[in-house]
């Protein structure tokens, strides 16, 4: 292994971040205190609890999430998109690094990120909501598959994109909704029937009900389905970009 | 020599069909500062792109100091520093943090002494803290140079290092590159400036369509080079050669009015001062006289119309 390397990519990674501070971090900060005025109190004060939890308290896991997808899938695709786009690719594929080593630098760095966001965010949510966390161990289990096996579907998207449009209309056409449908702002359980089984098709329901289950102790699905089906996207995502390494794609002529 | 590099039967068609590269076999001394000679399109870039790893070959073999560049890609590439043609380094970068990121991917452990070295052989020093964005054109090339260097390769490959370049990087560069031959690196350098060649290199190769159509000690060239053809005009038609006059290099010109005499200037008798004594003592009249040489550039441009 070439773990010199990894931590070049890293690095160099992170200080992307330091330097779009404003951008990276601040502003899904923003956002997600702009939610809890929203939902939390202007509108939840109406909404009765749900299996015992405020409405406020129970959209928290799921904001983290919002974050967590959105964020995972930007930063990585950005990340190896633009050396693709700006032509400094060539220094990564012209050094001794094997393929692995480039995705566990991307997709770390970017892993890393929206980790690091996640704690933040609910950090400023413990000022709206006293936070109720049962299983801190599944919680952070959630954080770090979700936030790898998303930062990979980024990178995926990264190598696949060739325009900026492309780059842009995943995240906005499938990621955001998904999330919203998936349960952030309530249970699939008030869903119609049938709608609940559609549902059950959206994988982010799983993240969701997972993760909000190691807050509260309720969820949509058992939790051993909701782990079982996270490791199953990431198992996906990893035979991807194992395709990816394979066939050399979009990355040689 | 031994060589460094050596490429065997190579040759690269791309996705779109079109085939950059014929087969190629060529080797590269070690230590050698190589020029490859082409014009544009001819597959300079390609034939060093895929010996650095960034475009797959369709056929062949190549090995750097011995590994092969796929299958032992690691330790061929490690010996590799690459300043590639039209392309700046990531832009919001320092140029600390950009020379620093180079030597971490090649696995190189920190050296804060040797970078600084780079930076200022450079003249980058002033300028280390600064974002790449922000630099001049010139500096951004000195830039991208100096990431090349930062891993402490073995081998060298500037693509097209001079086209768009003030006269003060020309000369920095060469100095480098002087420096860098004579502390043992290989360079192989791509241009379709044949003074470039002419000045730098120790062996040129002339690559066309993506043939290569000529390798040669740049000396032999020279001596190519160094051969002149002076025409004598004659006042009066000659049939034939008189008698006495001849001499090796001397021909009747086509209809007879033209002497034509081919020598080399490198000798320390050209023989000029015998023909033109031995002539007049022969009664025969000269005219007007012209002399012409033939130039890297008449044996590439030779080279190159042949083919096409
Ligand atoms: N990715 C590519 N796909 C198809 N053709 C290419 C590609 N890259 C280069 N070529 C073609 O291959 C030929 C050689 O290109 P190149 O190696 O860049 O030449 P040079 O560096 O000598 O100017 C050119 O005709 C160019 O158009
Ligand atoms: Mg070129």
């Amino acid at each position: 292994m070439n773990y010199r390397a990894i931590w070049a990519i890293y690095t160099s990674e992170m200080m992307r971040t330091g330097r779009t501070l404003a951008q990276s971090i601040v502003s899904p900060v923003i956002s997600t205190a702009l939610y809890f005025v929203v939902f939390g109190a202007a509108i939840g004060s109406r909404i009765t609890d749900i299996d015992g939890v405020s409405y406020v308290a129970f959209i928290v896991p799921g904001l983290i999430m919002l974050t967590l997808l959105t964020q995972s899938v930007m930063n990585a695709s950005f990340g190896i998109y633009f050396p693709r786009f700006i032509g400094t690719i060539y220094e990564l594929l012209s050094a001794p690094v094997s393929f692995l080593e480039i995705v566990i630098g991307f997709v770390g760095a970017a892993a890393s990120k929206s980790i690091i966001l996640g704690l933040i965010i609910l950090a400023t949510s413990a000022l709206f909501v006293p936070l109720h966390i049962a299983h801190p161990f599944w919680m952070i289990v959630f954080l770090l598959l979700t936030s790898i096996t998303f930062s990979l579907l980024g990178f995926i998207i990264g190598i696949w994109a060739d325009g900026f449009e492309k780059l842009q209309i995943i995240p906005l056409l499938i990621i955001t909704p998904l999330t919203f449908l998936g349960g952030t702002f309530y249970s699939t359980s008030v869903l119609p029937p049938l709608w609940q089984k559609i549902a059950l098709a959206n994988p982010v329901v799983y993240l969701i009900s997972g993760f909000r289950w190691s807050f509260y102790e309720i969820s949509d699905v058992h939790i051993g389905v909701s782990v079982a089906m996270t490791l199953v996207f990431l198992a996906i995502c990893l035979a991807i970009t194992g395709w990816i390494f394979k066939t050399g794609y979009k990355l040689k002529n | 020599m031994p060589s460094i590099i050596s490429v065997k039967d190579l040759s690269k068609t791309y996705a779109s069909g079109f085939q950059a590269l014929k087969p190629i076999t060529l080797d590269i001394e070690k230590g050698e500062i190589f020029a490859l000679l082409g014009p544009n399109g001819a597959g300079k870039t390609t034939l060093i792109s895929i010996i650095c790893g960034i475009v797959t070959p369709s056929t062949g073999v190549i090995t750097v100091g011995g590994h092969d560049i796929i299958k032992d890609y690691r330790a061929a590439r490690a010996m590799i520093g690459l300043v590639p043609q039209e392309i700046m380094a990531a832009p919001f970068d320092t140029v600390w943090a950009t020379v620093s990121m180079s030597r971490g991917l090649f696995n190189k452990p920190k050296n804060p002494a040797y970078l600084e070295k780079v930076l200022k052989d450079l003249t980058l020093w002033d300028k280390r803290d600064s974002r790449i964005v922000t630099l001049s054109g010139g500096m951004k090339r000195r830039v991208l140079i100096a990431k090349a260097l930062s891993h402490e390769p073995q081998i060298l490959f500037l693509d097209e290092p001079t086209a768009g370049v003030d006269v003060e990087l020309r000369k920095d560069m060469w100095d480098v590159v002087r420096a860098l031959r004579a502390s043992g690196v290989t360079i192989i350098l791509t241009t379709h400036y044949i003074e470039e060649a002419e000045e730098m290199a120790d062996r040129v190769g002339v690559i066309n369509k993506g043939e290569i159509i000529l390798v040669e000690q740049k000396a032999d060239l020279m001596r190519k080079l160094g051969k002149k053809v002076l025409t004598l005009h004659l006042q009066q038609k000659l049939d034939a050669l008189p008698a006495g006059v001849e001499t090796a290099g001397l021909k009747l010109g086509a209809s007879g009015h033209e002497l034509v005499y081919e020598y080399d200037t490198q000798r320390e008798r050209t023989g000029i001062g015998t023909l033109l004594t031995t002539l007049n003592n022969a009664g025969i009249r000269v005219r007007d006289l012209q002399t012409t040489q033939t130039s890297l550039e008449d044996i590439f441009v030779g080279l190159v119309s042949d083919r096409t």
